[in-house]
């Protein structure tokens, strides 16, 4: 798994790429939570490149999305989300939690 | 009958995916399937390696997968403490973001994306067996 975060004025892209299991979520949280504690809330997250994610990865969505919220001051979004993750977010019913988009550039725009 | 073993540890939950990717390809599953079978099979490992053998450093996941005319098989034996994921409750898929329950969530993916989820628990260990017919 590998993650890079673009900044924007009003957000920040996150790209992460690979996997993301019990092995990698908490590197997974732990970018998100990174974003967080540099006061950075509204986040785009790219899923482009990613080929799997569990039910750890899930956990690690709803955790940031609970704290990006808080207090009105973010949220998280998902950006260009492949099929396959997509059917078992929405199988877990976690499409209603998030917005989705199709391009980034919509996405960042969003905030 | 084809049998793994593999430390129980997170970092080989990709070797467990590919195995069982391995084994429903040759029987002729779809892509699509292949992605669900994999999550199964990581989720019931994850569980494993994070319940029964909680606090457990050296220990060893059992697995076999096979394909029995049009259905793949897939059993999981431990010999850590019984979690049966079958009792686990539902979680609510309705409630709101801060009322979403974090745990529950890999058993009830894995009772949706197989067609049967049986467990049991003896002396011996604890043994997860996992079925899903080809479409």
């Amino acid at each position: 798994m590998e993650i890079t975060t673009q900044e924007f004025k009003h957000c920040d892209l996150i790209a992460v790429k690979g996997r993301v299991d019990s092995a990698t979520a908490p590197q997974f949280a732990k970018a998100l939570e990174t974003a967080n504690d540099n006061g950075r809330f509204k986040l785009a997250l790219d899923m482009s490149d990613l080929e799997y994610m569990s039910s750890a990865g899930f956990r690690a969505l709803l955790a940031a999305q609970r704290n990006c919220k808080r207090y009105n001051r973010g949220e998280v979004v998902l950006v260009r989300v492949p099929d396959r993750i997509r059917e078992a977010l929405e199988l877990a019913g976690f499409t209603e939690l998030f917005k989705t988009f199709d391009d980034p550039v919509t996405a960042v725009g969003s905030f | 009958m084809p049998a793994y073993t593999f430390p129980a540890k997170f970092e080989f939950l990709d070797e467990i995916r590919d195995t069982v990717a391995e084994v429903a390809r040759s029987g002729g599953f779809s892509e699509k399937t292949i992605y669900s079978l994999q999550l199964a099979a990581d989720e019931a490992a994850s569980n494993i390696i994070e319940h029964a053998y909680e606090g457990i450093s050296n220990a060893t996941l059992y697995m076999t997968c096979e394909m029995k005319g049009d259905e793949i098989i897939i059993t999981m034996r431990d010999t850590g403490k019984s979690f049966n994921p079958t009792s686990v409750k539902e979680p609510n898929l309705k409630a709101d973001l801060s009322e979403r329950q974090i745990g529950g969530l890999g058993v009830y993916l894995m009772r949706k994306l197989m067609d049967s989820v049986h467990y049991e628990s003896s002396r011996s260990g604890n043994l997860l067996t996992m079925t899903k017919r080809r479409e």
